[in-house]
C-alpha cells in the first residue's frame, strides 16, 4: 500500500480516482498507516485532504480572528468578574468568548477541511438467515429450558408479584403518611372560630368599608392554603342569598373559599362594579349575585360559602366550617348531603 | 531522549503511532477506523437534534453551578439579604437561596438564566427535531423504537422543566404547583392518594414536595435522559443517518463528510456557539426575575400567570375547557382538570408513540427498510394531518394567554374565551385540509420546487464563451463514473472515497450563473464567505 501511495505524487488524482474505483481506496486508512516517509509531502496533493475553498487564506484569518476574539473576551470576563462581576457584561463576554471559538472552529471545518461527498455504503440491518435462525435458536433453547420446569416459572412469577405488590407499599409508606382520609373535606374553621387576617389579627365587624374585600383564616391557622376564605362586605347592589344561606352573612359580610373549584387557584380579583370574582390563573368568574355562581370560564361549581355571625362583642366568626369540601374537584368528592349539589351548578 | 539529528516524525507518522498504542490496548483498530470514517450527511435540519443534545450538556454545566448555592428547603426563615423590598419578610429558604444565587453569588444570575433559557430551548429544539422526524418520515422502519425513544425524552423534558421551574418556591411557580396537585387530584380511583403521597398532605404539603422534586430534578430525571440519549444516539450511529433523496443519494448509501475531522470541528464549533447563544441570552435577556415576584403564599396570585412555554398547550386547554364535571354511582367524582390536564396529554402521547404503526397498517411501508427522508409535500396525507394537529397545539398554547390578549387588544375575556372555544377545534381542520390540496397541487405542478439548473460560462480551447446548462449534477456528466464508495465496516481495509471529478475539466470554468446547484453535487469550488449558507449546499462561483 505504501508503494500504492507513493505512485499517487503528482499523478492526475482526479482520473486516478475515476478510473480505478475501489483500488484508489487502499491509499486512505492503508497508506498513512505504512507509508511514512512520503506522507507529509503528499499531505497537501491528498485528495482526501481537499479544502472546498478557492482563497484559504482568507478563510485562514477569519477562524484566526474569531479565535482572537475569543481570546480577549475571555480575559474581559476575567477582569469583569474579579471586579465584582456584572450581568449583561458577563452574558455578552461569555457569549464572544464562547462564540469566538464555535464560529472559528465550525468555519474552520466548513472550509479548511475536506467536504467529500464521500459515499458509504449502508449495511444491511438484518442478518443473513442463518445467523436469524441461530439466533431464534439460542434464544429458544432457553425459553425452552425455562418451559421444562413451567410450574416453577409461574412460582417464580406469583413470588415476584406478590413481593411486589407487598414490597411497594413500605416503599410508599415510608414516604410519609399520605392517607388523605377526610383530609379534604374540611377546613380549619370550627363553630366560633374567629376570622382573622395573615398577620393573625381578628376581623372587627366594621373593619371592612363597603365594596371591600379582605382575605381571612380561622383563627390560629392564618396562612393556611386551604381555608382561605375570602371576605366580602358587598356594595347595596340587591344580591339573592341561596335558599338556607339567609342567615350566613351579618352586616352584609360574605365569605367564599378562596380556591377556584377549578383547578384550587386563589380567587382573587374582585370586580365590585359587576359583583364578580375572577380567578387569574384560568379566568374563571364567578357573580356574587348569586351565591358565587361560576358564570364564565372552566369551574364547574359555586365557591363553597362559609356561614359567618357576630355575636355582638365585634368579631366576625365562623357559625361552622364549609358545609362541602373546598377547592378542586376529587374522585370521592361526595357533595349529595352538602346544600348545593353540583347539579345547581352544572347548568352553566 | 532523541538524537539531535533524528529527525522529527512527521505529525502523520505520530498520529498512526498513537492510534497502534490506542489498539495495543484496547484493539479497537477496526471499530476506530469505521467511527473515524463514518459519513455524516449535510443537512441544516440534522442540527436540531445536536441543538437539543447540547443544550443538555449545558443544563448539566450550568445545573451543576447552580447545586452549589441552592438549598431545597421550604423551610421558612426571615430574609436579611441584600434586596432591600425583600428585607424582613417571611421566604423559604429555596427562594432565599434562589435570590441569593441570582444577586449576591457572582456569575449567579447569568448561570441561571442560562440554565433557564437552556431549558426552553432544550424543550424547543426537540419538538422541531420530532416535527422533522415526523414530516420527512424518519420514524419508519427500521427507526420506530428511537422514535419513541425520543418521545420519552420529550415527556422527560417536559416534566423536569417543569419541576425546575417549580424549585425556586416563588410566587408564580407555587401557582404552578398548587395548579398541578388539582390535576393530580382530579385522576380517578388513585389520585387524591397520589397527591397526598407526593406532597405529603393535603397542599402545600408538609414541605416534602421542594426536596423531592430536587433529587428528581438533579438526578433521576437528568439520569434517565443521558441514558435515553445514549442509546438515541448509539442506535442512530448503528442505523447511519437519513438523507433526503438525491443524485447518488439511495436507500443503500449515505452521502457525506466524514466524522473525523470535518464533522468534528463542524460539531464542535457549533457546540460553542450554541454556548455562546445562550450565554448571550443568558446575560442580555432576563428570564424569570424571581425577586419581583416574592416567595409564595398561597393566598396571592396575580395577572398573567403563565408557565414557561412548553406548558402553554396544556394551561390553554385548561382554560378553555367547558366546566364539565360528573359525579357519578352518588359518590365519585371526575372533576374538571381531568379532561384537559390528563386525558389529553395521555391522548397527545399515546396517538405520537402509536403513529408509526398507523401509518404503516394503512401503507404497508414496513415491509422494507426506510433510510430516504420524504418531502413533506409527497405524503400529503401526514403533511396535511401532522400541520393539523399542530396547529391545534399552537392554538391550545395561544389560548393560555387569553387574559394578556384580552388586555392587550382590548377586547372583552368572554370573546377571547370563545374564539378560542370555537377556533381551537375548528382551525386546525380548516388548516389540515389547505395543508393537504396544497400537497396535492405542488406534487401535480411539474417542476415545483426542483432547484434550477445552473449555468456555466465556458471559454473553448479557441478563446469562445458558451453557456451551457451546468454538469455538475453527479451523473450529468456523460460517462462520469458514480463517486466511490467508502468500504464497508466488513472491508479490512478503510479509506475515503475520492472526491468527484471536476465537470468542466478541459475547459477553463469563468463562473457559474445560478447559485442552485443539486444538494449532492459539490464539485464547484466553494469560495469563502456566506457562513450561514446551509451546510451541503456549494455556494457556486457567482
Amino acid at each position: 500500500m505504501s508503494p500504492g501511495g507513493e505512485d499517487e505524487i503528482g499523478s492526475d488524482h482526479m482520473s486516478t480516482g475515476g478510473e480505478n474505483p475501489g483500488g484508489d481506496n487502499p491509499g486512505g486508512a492503508g497508506s498513512t498507516s505504512t507509508g511514512s516517509g512520503a506522507a507529509t509531502a503528499t499531505a497537501v496533493e491528498d485528495i482526501r485532504l481537499e479544502i472546498p475553498v478557492q482563497r484559504p487564506r482568507r478563510a485562514e484569518n477569519f477562524v484566526a480572528l474569531c479565535f482572537v476574539v475569543s481570546v480577549l473576551a475571555t480575559i474581559g470576563l476575567a477582569i469583569t468578574y474579579s471586579l465584582g462581576g456584572q450581568v449583561q457584561a458577563e452574558g455578552a463576554l461569555l457569549g464572544l468568548g464562547l462564540g469566538g471559538m464555535g464560529v472559528g472552529v465550525a468555519a474552520w471545518g466548513k472550509y479548511l477541511m475536506p467536504q467529500g461527498p464521500f459515499v458509504e455504503d449502508r449495511h444491511e440491518l438484518p442478518k443473513p438467515e442463518s445467523d436469524r435462525r441461530a439466533f431464534g435458536a439460542a434464544f429458544s433453547r432457553g425459553s425452552v429450558a425455562v418451559e421444562r420446569r413451567g410450574f416453577l416459572g409461574k412460582l417464580l412469577g406469583a413470588a415476584i408479584g406478590v413481593f411486589s405488590i407487598v414490597g411497594i407499599f413500605p416503599f410508599l409508606r415510608s414516604l410519609y403518611n399520605p392517607r388523605p382520609g377526610n383530609a379534604l373535606d374540611f377546613t380549619f374553621f370550627r363553630r366560633g372560630s374567629r376570622l382573622v387576617r395573615i398577620d393573625g389579627r381578628p376581623v372587627m365587624a366594621d373593619d371592612v368599608d363597603v365594596g371591600g374585600v379582605l382575605t381571612v383564616f380561622p383563627e390560629g391557622h392564618a396562612g393556611d392554603a386551604v381555608s382561605q376564605t375570602l371576605l366580602i362586605r358587598a356594595s347595596s347592589v340587591p344580591i339573592t342569598t341561596l335558599p338556607g344561606r339567609e342567615t350566613w352573612s351579618p352586616h352584609g359580610y360574605l365569605a367564599y373559599s378562596k380556591l377556584c373549584t377549578h383547578a384550587g387557584c386563589p380567587v382573587s380579583l374582585y370586580q365590585q362594579q359587576v359583583q364578580q370574582l375572577l380567578c387569574p390563573c384560568h379566568q374563571s368568574v364567578f357573580t356574587l349575585l348569586n351565591g358565587a355562581r361560576p358564570i364564565f370560564g372552566p369551574a364547574p361549581r359555586l365557591l363553597p360559602q362559609l356561614p359567618i355571625m357576630d355575636n355582638g362583642d365585634g368579631f366576625l366568626r365562623a357559625q361552622s366550617d364549609f358545609q362541602e369540601p373546598v377547592g378542586p374537584g376529587f374522585w370521592e368528592r361526595n357533595t349529595s348531603t352538602t346544600l348545593n349539589p353540583p347539579k345547581t351548578a352544572a347548568g352553566q | 531522549m532523541k538524537s539531535r539529528d533524528a529527525p522529527r516524525p512527521s505529525l502523520e507518522d505520530r498520529t498512526v503511532e498513537l492510534a497502534r498504542w490506542t489498539d495495543d490496548r484496547f484493539g479497537v483498530a477496526k471499530i476506530g477506523k469505521t467511527a473515524l470514517n463514518k459519513i455524516f450527511p449535510d443537512h441544516w435540519s440534522f442540527l436540531l437534534g445536536e441543538i437539543a443534545m447540547y443544550t443538555f450538556v449545558i443544563l448539566i454545566i450550568t445545573g451543576i453551578f447552580l447545586t452549589l448555592f441552592f438549598v431545597p428547603s421550604t423551610h421558612e426563615v426571615i430574609y436579611h439579604g441584600s434586596y432591600l423590598p425583600l428585607r424582613g419578610q417571611r421566604v423559604s429558604e429555596a427562594y432565599q437561596s434562589t435570590v441569593d444565587i441570582s444577586l449576591n453569588v457572582r456569575a449567579g444570575l447569568v448561570m441561571r438564566q442560562m440554565h433557564h433559557w437552556a431549558a426552553d430551548i432544550f424543550a424547543a429544539a426537540v419538538v422541531v427535531h420530532l416535527c422533522r422526524i415526523f414530516f420527512t418520515g424518519a420514524f419508519r422502519r427500521p427507526r420506530e423504537l428511537n422514535y419513541m425513544i425520543g418521545l420519552t425524552m420529550l415527556i422527560l423534558v417536559i416534566v423536569n422543566g417543569f419541576i425546575g421551574y417549580s424549585l425556586p418556591d416563588d410566587q408564580i411557580s407555587g401557582a404552578g404547583l398548587r395548579i398541578a396537585f388539582s390535576i393530580f387530584l382530579s385522576l380517578p380511583i388513585i389520585g387524591t392518594w397520589g397527591a397526598f403521597l407526593l406532597w405529603g398532605g393535603n397542599f402545600p404539603g408538609n414541605g416534602d414536595i421542594i426536596p423531592r422534586f430536587y433529587s428528581l430534578h438533579i438526578l433521576i430525571i437528568p439520569a434517565v435522559i443521558a441514558g435515553l440519549l445514549v442509546a438515541h444516539l448509539g442506535i442512530m450511529w448503528h442505523q447511519k443517518h437519513t438523507d433526503f433523496p438525491g443524485k447518488e443519494k439511495t436507500n443503500r448509501t449515505v452521502v457525506g463528510s466524514s466524522f473525523w475531522p470535518t464533522y468534528v470541528a463542524k460539531t464542535t464549533g457549533y457546540f460553542f456557539i450554541i454556548f455562546a447563544g445562550l450565554a448571550l441570552l443568558g446575560g442580555l435577556f432576563q428570564i424569570n426575575p424571581i425577586w419581583l415576584y416574592g416567595s409564595y403564599e398561597p393566598f396571592k396570585v396575580s395577572y398573567a400567570v403563565q408557565p414557561d412555554w412548553y406548558m402553554g398547550w396544556l394551561d390553554g386547554a385548561l382554560r378553555i375547557m367547558p366546566a364539565w364535571e360528573t359525579q357519578f354511582a352518588g359518590r365519585y367524582l371526575i372533576s374538571a382538570p381531568f379532561y384537559p390536564a390528563v386525558v389529553l396529554p395521555g391522548l397527545t402521547f399515546t396517538a405520537l408513540y402509536m403513529w408509526p404503526f398507523i401509518e404503516a397498517r394503512f401503507t404497508k411501508e414496513n415491509r422494507m427498510e426506510h433510510h430516504l427522508l420524504d418531502r413533506p409535500r409527497d405524503r400529503p396525507v401526514r403533511t396535511g394531518l401532522g400541520v393539523g394537529v399542530l396547529s391545534f397545539y399552537v392554538m391550545l398554547f395561544l389560548a393560555s394567554s387569553t387574559d394578556v390578549l384580552a388586555n392587550t387588544l382590548r377586547v372583552s375575556l368572554n370573546g377571547v374565551l370563545w374564539t378560542f372555544r370555537i377556533g381551537t377545534p375548528t382551525i386546525p381542520i380548516v388548516v389540515g385540509l389547505a395543508t393537504y390540496q396544497i400537497c396535492k397541487e405542488l406534487s401535480r405542478a411539474p417542476g415545483a420546487g426542483l432547484r434550477k439548473r445552473s449555468n456555466v460560462v465556458v471559454r473553448s480551447a479557441e478563446g469562445g464563451y458558451t453557456t451551457v446548462p451546468a454538469n455538475i449534477r453527479p451523473g450529468d456528466f456523460e460517462g462520469e463514473p458514480p463517486p466511490e464508495s467508502l468500504p464497508e465496516e466488513a472491508v479490512p481495509r478503510g479509506a475515503m472515497g475520492d472526491r468527484r471529478r471536476r465537470p468542466d475539466e478541459g475547459g477553463e470554468e469563468v463562473g457559474v450563473g445560478v447559485d442552485r446547484t443539486e444538494a449532492t453535487a459539490v464539485t464547484p469550488p466553494r469560495r469563502f464567505g456566506g457562513f450561514f449558507r446551509p451546510w451541503h449546499r456549494p455556494a457556486g462561483n457567482s
